[in-house]
């Protein structure tokens, strides 16, 4: 082997090893990092209490709760849109022409940053019924329209062309074959869907700035969704960047960290299970 | 006769019905199905029509390449130059420090790592992704900053350097993703071929693997582009938000960060908020002209 051939092989070799190391690094770090600063910060009294002036009290409780009413309603309204888009992306259109233009808008809207959602959204829906959760979910639910048609997708192909072979040799319409036999199939793709917008959601800021505000008001789940509301994301980089808490921003930050690891765990195991079941 | 007449009857209105019932329920579907497609266009009508009063009212030109922006001055001046060039540049950085390391890690977990270990790495790239921007930004804002500042002995770290370095970190997970994709794709024949003939297994990962998996990898780093290009907040924490023409370590403001800001204390009407819109439009068409290129690429990439 000569020399230039062998500092080439040295040389990529090492570069290999390096980067992974470095993102790997990196990872440990960012997670290191927020958590030791994070997890100090996070007392009862924070999570439980609502922000008090009287006192000079921050609480985070009213924004646990906005992340989880919006949660909620983006998820609400957004399976069935995105579930039925699959359905008729699979099960019904024939025509080749009309299924590129649907997939090609779902890639477009994936590919759209949340700064423009945010705008999009202030101006469809918090123009006409004013800054509100129900406004940032709204938003949510078309940035999240995507990744559950997608993941209902997949899983649609997954069920065998047999079954609903089957189904309608034993006389079954359309309709009931979709709803016994296509839609039992699909909940794999649909559950992997909730989990991606889930935290798609949990770490959303830009596009719920304009559209659900910033407000730390207690409320109720309806009361909430009608009245603006900071998200845990939201919050946190309000009290980062405008007022300096960075205590609370650290501990809302391990919060998040610890919900992010949840998630991609869950969505693993999931597919792991559904993944078992399927060969089983 | 009679009896089987109605019979018939009956049974035709039943066939009938179900048609109508499937026909509805198909209707109902398609609707559905037209929503993203309804969605795009109104944003898309949205963006113009609110983005084309300002851009008629200052003038495309001025607006486009004017230098200055300074939209509460007495003489407001509405150039956005200064954010077009730092959303190029702070993009073009991105990709520069993220592209290699994103694209050696995603070879080495394609070909060269242990199972164990590519599971492991793997898990940490997915929760890189899945962290919040925000946090992203938070951890910037108190680490990097400052280091800048330490380091190059400059007044304010919060510049675009520091912007810079915190997307690389955030396009990284994008691109190792869509890489080990096209990477794994790559027939192992190919490479079986190549290691008979006697090259080393590193030779044969970047000679045959890499350049059968180019359209991917450069799928990739168009998502990377993408991304770094419509990142908002993290940006709005670590790159002191002025607007300065770009320069390393400067204040600067992103096409992003430029809307973001004023958005919260413009007033509905003026001029002033008007821009921002128009800003928004052309972020949007330099987000559509990636989308060209990214289908292109990865189209080509399923023709092969």
């Amino acid at each position: 082997m000569n020399r230039k051939r062998k500092i080439y092989i040295g040389l990529t070799g090492g570069a290999m090893i390096l980067c992974t190391a470095l993102t790997a690094a990196l990872v440990l770090f960012l997670m290191g990092y927020v958590l030791i600063n994070g997890i100090p910060n996070i007392t009862w009294e924070l999570l439980s209490t609502k922000p008090s002036y009287l006192t000079e009290r921050i609480g985070i409780l009213p924004d646990i709760l906005n992340t989880v009413y919006i949660v909620l309603a983006t998820l609400v309204i957004v399976l069935p849109l995105g579930v039925g888009a699959a359905i008729y992306l699979t099960e019904y259109a024939k025509n080749k022409k009309l299924v590129a233009v649907i997939e090609y808008a779902a890639e477009t809207l994936s590919g759209i940053p949340s700064i423009i959602y945010g705008l999009v959204g202030m101006l469809l829906f918090s123009n006409n019924f004013g800054t509100s959760l129900l406004a940032g979910a709204l938003t949510l639910v078309i940035m999240n329209l995507p990744t559950v048609m997608r993941t209902t997708q997949e899983s649609l192909k997954t069920v065998p062309q047999s079954y609903r072979e089957g189904a309608f040799g034993l006389g079954a319409g359309k309709w009931r074959v979709i709803r016994t036999v296509v839609l039992p199939g699909c909940v794999d793709g649909v559950i992997t869907g909730c989990i991606l917008s889930v935290g798609r959601i949990l770490g959303e800021s830009a596009a719920l700035l304009f559209t659900a505000g910033f407000a730390h008001a207690l409320n109720g789940i309806f009361t909430g969704l009608a009245s603006p509301g900071a998200t845990l994301t939201v919050a946190l980089y309000v009290y980062a960047k405008e007022e300096g808490e960075f205590g609370v921003a650290f501990a809302i930050a391990a919060i998040l960290m610890i919900l992010t690891l949840l998630i991609n765990l869950s969505a693993t195991l999931v597919g792991k299970y559904f993944a078992k079941r399927r060969n089983a | 006769m009679h009896r089987r007449f109605i019979k018939d009857l009956l049974e035709w209105i039943r066939n009938k019905n179900s048609k109508t019932y499937e026909n509805i329920i198909h209707g109902l579907f398609l609707i559905l199905g037209l929503i993203t497609v309804g969605c795009v266009v109104l944003i898309t009508v949205y963006l113009i029509v609110s983005g084309i009063p300002a851009i008629r009212e200052i003038g495309l030109i001025k607006f486009l390449f004017g230098k200055e922006w300074a939209s509460t001055a007495a003489e407001p001046k509405y150039g956005i130059l200064p954010f077009i060039l730092t959303s190029v540049y702070g993009t073009a950085g991105a990709i520069l420090i993220g592209v290699p390391i994103g694209f050696f890690t995603a070879v080495y977990l394609s070909k060269v790592a242990h199972k164990r270990v590519r599971a492991v790495i793997e898990a940490a790239v997915n929760l890189l992704a899945g962290i919040p921007s925000v946090v992203y930004g938070l951890v910037g804002m108190l680490v990097l900053v400052p280091a800048i500042r330490e380091i190059f002995k400059v007044p304010d770290g919060a510049s675009l350097l520091a912007a810079i370095i915190v997307l690389a970190v955030m396009i990284l997970p994008n691109i190792i993703k869509v890489s080990i994709t096209a990477l794994d794709a790559v027939p192992k024949e190919y490479e079986d071929a190549s290691l008979a003939l006697g090259a080393t297994p590193t030779e044969t990962f970047f000679k045959v693997s890499v350049p059968a998996a180019k359209s991917g990898i450069a799928a990739a780093v168009v998502l990377g582009v993408g991304r770094a290009i419509g990142e908002a907040m993290a940006v709005m924490m670590v790159a002191g938000n002025v607007a300065n023409m770009p320069s390393l370590f400067e204040s600067v403001r992103f096409l992003t960060t430029a809307v973001a800001s004023e958005m919260a204390y413009s007033s509905p009407g003026s001029l002033q908020r008007n821009a921002l819109f128009s800003i928004a439009l052309v972020l949007f068409l330099f987000i559509m002209l990636i989308n060209v290129t990214l289908n292109f690429f990865l189209k080509r990439d399923k023709e092969k």
